[in-house]
């Protein structure tokens, strides 16, 4: 990933916080990514860990009476924090769009598909009824769903969860979003139906060029899907780089935990798989220095007491947040984190 | 939606004639003699009699049954002459025809009724709405405490207090009375106005609580968040999305409350001295006229057994997931 000025879409600095009565939670913590046009980043990471309140926040969908937000989002050059409610309605559905993960309740049982899909575009274009109408056929019809003319009139609970999913799609892509920003969009789906609708977010890429941030916590989805991938921990990016690079060569504990807490098809069988020991933090009193260092299993190697005094950063570029020297980074992965039988 | 109809008719008949039945047959538990009451003061076995035989009150109870609810149908001969269809029969108690008491009485209790509930609708579900939209500052927290007082208060309590000081004390408003709305309706609103706002208070605080509670439900659930991405505007996706969500339950509940809107018809009714079907109901058991209790009991039956066909059909309207079958 090059870290230019001008990318299309650019996080820095990013702090999310939450009040709530408990406390203050740091959702986010001081993130940066870049993504630019007609590429997609992956961001994975467990449940908690920052992602998909890091994209509400790109949209400006968190309620700004609980929610205090720092630092910059540029999309395109425009500042996206703090601006006003009115310019974010502008652009929320049209320049940038998000397709939700439960297509069931992301949906309005109360108004039929191809209403649904047909408002944001008449919002945004001021077509005619009848204009988004034959927009939201089109739509439909683009994203595979047969007799898209007759099913358009259709309730959200008369579909199936793929072709839920794919209406969703449909909703998201109406007004040909530049920034497209899928939440764990195949997670509530069968397998075969995943790899399709992979596959048509792919697909439909190609054919308009805008970017995708794709939000999951399965590392085989991305795999086939990004072109880079940032891995978050506890509200920070901790590893970034190309699928590839993060992969086959992953350089922070953590990652090395997520890929060998996953089966593997070329694996034995009887090879078990490694869970990552530990919870993830609570973010309400998230620990000091690494916030990794809890569950770590290489907080010796690097000695003294620097992974719990102090935070480290992730590079510009490839690389990790963590205080292993670099070489040791490279080569730990395969040894430390997947015992093989003798 | 004719099937559901057609079925849900053949339970409401089904539920109407056990009710008429068992209402007869309790009758007839009481210890009482209609006779008396047409016989007078010097009154012989004999007389008793002849006037039992002449009500019909000499027959087995089950014919008696049947002949009064045949007489609905196709009419009845009594000894004083042809009673025509509808019949319910004469008043033990004052001699006239059950059916012509029924017609002047209940339009008096339809306008409380319909007026009641539409008051109680509109400013209830509109406050629940107005606190939802402000949840947490003090117009919420205004309206949250307001319902709970409202809650707390009893329609022959808070009648008395607003005739006192509206009526009475300020003299804002006459004494609430009938005005039929075909003659006067301005005579007719303002006659109602007061028995309205009275009978509706307990009603505005429970629906304000549930709409303010549905509505927030609502406003957290993921479509409206979906709505918000699409970038339609806050107040599009309150009304839009968020309302219409909210307006299922409320429907589901306007039903089942609209038995006890009945009753706070019937206080009410007593609290303004207004003569309307629910004071009918209270005097024919005191008077032991069972050709009037049977007609009140048959025609409030039949009124909510079809209004909650009505909102059972309203909420398929309301929600497509709903089918009629």
């Amino acid at each position: 990933m090059t870290t230019s000025e001008g990318a299309f879409l650019s996080v820095r600095d990013l702090f999310v916080r939450f009040d709530t009565e408990d406390g203050v939670v740091k959702a986010v913590d001081g993130l940066g990514f870049e993504l630019e046009r007609g590429r997609t980043l992956g961001i994975v990471g467990e449940s908690g860990s920052g992602k998909s309140v890091t994209n509400l926040a790109v949209l400006g969908l968190h309620d700004p009476r609980h929610t205090e937000i720092r630092g910059e989002i540029l999309l395109d050059g425009q500042e996206l924090t703090g601006a006003p409610e009115s310019v974010l309605e502008k652009l929320r559905g049209n320049k940038m769009a998000m397709i939700f993960q439960d297509s069931l309740t992301a949906l309005s049982p109360y108004y039929t598909v191809g209403r649904q899909i047909a408002e944001p575009y008449r919002k945004h274009t001021g077509a005619t009824r009848r204009e988004a109408r034959q927009r939201a056929v089109e739509m439909l019809d683009k994203v595979g769903i047969p007799n898209a003319a007759l099913r358009v009139d259709d309730y959200p609970h008369q579909f199936s969860g793929g072709m839920r999913q794919r209406a969703m799609i449909a909703m998201a892509l109406v007004c040909d979003p530049e920034l497209l920003i899928a939440d764990e969009p195949t997670t509530a789906l069968d397998v075969t139906v995943q790899a399709q609708i992979l596959d048509l977010l792919k697909e439909l890429q190609q054919q308009t060029g805008s970017a995708i941030i794709l939000i999951t916590h399965d590392l085989g989805v991305v795999a086939h899907t990004v072109d880079e991938l940032l891995v978050m921990y506890a509200g920070r990016a901790v590893e970034r780089g190309t699928v590839r690079e993060v992969l086959s060569e992953p350089r922070h504990p953590y990652t090395w935990g997520l890929l060998g807490s996953m089966p593997l098809l070329d694996s034995d069988v009887e090879e078990p798989l490694v869970p990552i020991p530990g919870t993830p933090p609570s973010l309400l009193n998230p620990p000091p220095g690494c916030p990794f260092h809890p569950r770590c299993a290489h907080v010796a190697e690097v000695g003294g007491d620097r992974c719990r005094t102090e935070r480290p950063e992730l590079p510009p570029g490839r690389g990790a947040a963590c205080h292993l020297p670099a070489a040791r980074q490279r080569t730990a992965f395969p040894q430390q984190t997947k015992p093989r039988p003798a | 939606m004719l099937r559901f109809l057609a079925r849900r008719s053949l339970g409401a008949i089904v539920i109407i004639l056990l009710i008429s039945a068992i209402t007869f047959l309790l009758f007839f538990a009481l210890p009482s003699e209609p006779a008396l009451m047409s016989c007078g003061k010097n009154c012989t076995p004999d007389a008793i009699a002849v006037i039992n035989k002449n009500l019909g009150l000499d027959q087995p109870v089950p014919v008696q049954y049947w002949h009064y609810m045949t007489g609905i149908f196709v009419g009845r001969d009594f000894t004083v002459g042809h009673c025509p269809a509808p019949c319910f029969g004469y008043s033990f108690s004052n001699q006239q025809p059950v059916w012509g008491t029924i017609v002047d009485r209940f339009p008096t209790t339809l306008s409380i009724t319909l007026g009641g509930a539409a008051v109680f609708l509109f400013v209830g579900v509109g406050i629940g709405m107005i606190a939802a939209a402000f949840r947490g500052t003090w117009i919420d927290k205004f309206f949250s405490s307001l319902s709970l007082v409202g809650n707390a208060l009893q329609i022959y309590f808070v009648g008395v207090i607003a005739l006192a000081v509206l009526v009475s004390g300020l003299h804002w408003m006459d004494n609430p009375a009938y005005y039929p709305i075909t003659q006067n309706p301005g005579k007719w609103f303002m006659g109602m106005l007061i028995p309205w706002l009275v009978l509706s208070i307990i009603f505005i605080a429970n629906y304000s609580r549930m709409t303010r509670s549905q509505m927030i439900e609502q406003l957290g659930e993921d479509h409206v968040r979906t709505a918000r991405a699409k970038g339609l505007s806050r107040r599009a996706v309150f009304f839009r999305y968020a309302w219409r969500g909210a307006l299922a339950p409320i429907v589901t509940i306007f039903g089942i409350d609209l038995g006890s809107l009945f009753g706070g018809a019937i206080i009410t009714e007593f609290t303004f001295s207004l003569h309307g079907l629910g004071r009918l109901a209270v005097s024919s058991v005191s008077e032991t006229d069972l050709p009037t209790l049977m007609a009140v009991m048959l025609v409030g039956c039949t009124a909510i057994v079809v209004a909650n066909i009505v909102v059972d059909a309203a909420y398929a309207v309301i929600d497509p997931r709903v089918r009629l079958a």
